[in-house]
């Protein structure tokens, strides 16, 4: 049905003004560090969220990806858009050897 | 009036700010005026505005002659729109509408033909309980239930809610947002979501006008 060439073409093309060139290489398994842009009031102060990535999820504009980390013994998952103008850089601290697309096993282990 | 043809080309998302919105897409116009409508002539004041290429080959020598009489190259869309007798006079056959008719921000109303459903059962169609899934249901789980009393009335009532065909309807959806006007490519993003299929004609009409 959507599969009108010039339609999704021209769809495309509005995406194309929201989306990142510069998005650091990484996949599920690795450690990363997410700055975010936290606002308060009128202020602006860059958080981080510091976890394994578990998955990365859709394509384009619509490309998401979730942040596991474990603090004081709760496991704490977030899910970013990846082209979110919140997300100011993405650093990788480690990288991971998987075997999966998909860690949602590891939860399991954490209880 | 502020009003255009669009062909709706599919969903997508933008971030507004920070925020992520849902958008259709649509390409918009551009339209031209193919005919007025007046008050002495046709008994009411209208703007019909066309919209869309077609080949001539494809239309009748009527369709052709009709086109030819305005003065206007043929249009595959044609729609009508009601304008109030005192602005009929800014338009002319021949005028082109363009989405710029429409700012950034601005909300509007979409009409459009809605997916066909085909034959829906009750609960489909209208949002009907239905019966229990288990505990001993026997072939009683889509079923719209009682449809009236007995002996008295005798008949069931007119306007019963019951299966029957379901969407192409037209559906007007209002108070929608216009998230982006891209003038050079004649595309309208407009949030939320709007009635019919990927590829159908609907009809943008600015609220309030």
């Amino acid at each position: 049905m959507s599969g009108d060439k010039p339609m999704r073409n021209e769809i495309k093309k509005v995406e194309e003004k929201f989306l990142k060139k510069d998005i650091t290489d990484f996949s599920p398994g690795d450690t990363v560090a997410v700055h975010l842009i936290v606002k308060e009031g009128d202020r602006e102060r860059i958080q981080v969220f510091q976890g394994v990535v578990i998955k990365r999820k859709g394509g384009g504009i619509r490309e998401t990806f979730t942040v596991r980390k474990v603090s004081f013994g709760i496991g704490v998952e977030r899910t970013f858009p990846l082209h979110s103008p919140l997300i100011k850089k993405i650093e990788v601290i480690k990288r991971g050897k998987v075997r999966r697309a998909n860690l949602s096993y590891i939860r399991k282990g954490n209880r | 009036m502020k009003a255009i043809l669009g062909k709706k080309l599919g969903m997508t998302q933008v971030f507004e700010g920070d925020e992520v919105v849902p958008v259709t897409v649509l390409k918009a116009g551009p339209c031209v005026v193919v005919r007025k409508k007046e008050e002495e002539k046709d008994g009411y004041t209208a703007v019909q505005i066309g919209f869309g290429e077609v080949k001539e080959r494809k239309l009748t020598k009527p369709q052709l002659g009709y086109f030819k009489k305005y003065g206007v190259d043929p249009k595959r869309y044609l729609c009508e729109i009601r304008v109030g007798r005192e602005d009929l006079s800014s338009y002319n056959s021949g005028d082109e509408i363009r989405v710029n008719v429409f700012k950034k921000g601005e909300l509007v109303r979409v009409s459009g033909v809605s997916k066909g459903k085909g034959f829906a059962g009750v609960m489909k169609r209208y949002g009907f309980g239905g019966g229990p899934a288990s505990h001993g249901a026997g072939q009683w789980h889509r079923r719209p239930g009682s449809i009236g009393a007995s002996s008295d009335p005798s008949r069931v009532f007119k306007g019963k809610k019951m299966p029957g065909r379901m969407g192409k309807d037209k559906v007007t959806v209002r108070n929608l947002k216009v998230v982006d006007v891209v003038e050079e490519d004649d595309l309208l993003l407009i949030k939320g979501a709007i009635p019919g299929k990927n590829g159908s004609i609907v009809l943008v009409k600015g609220e309030g006008s």
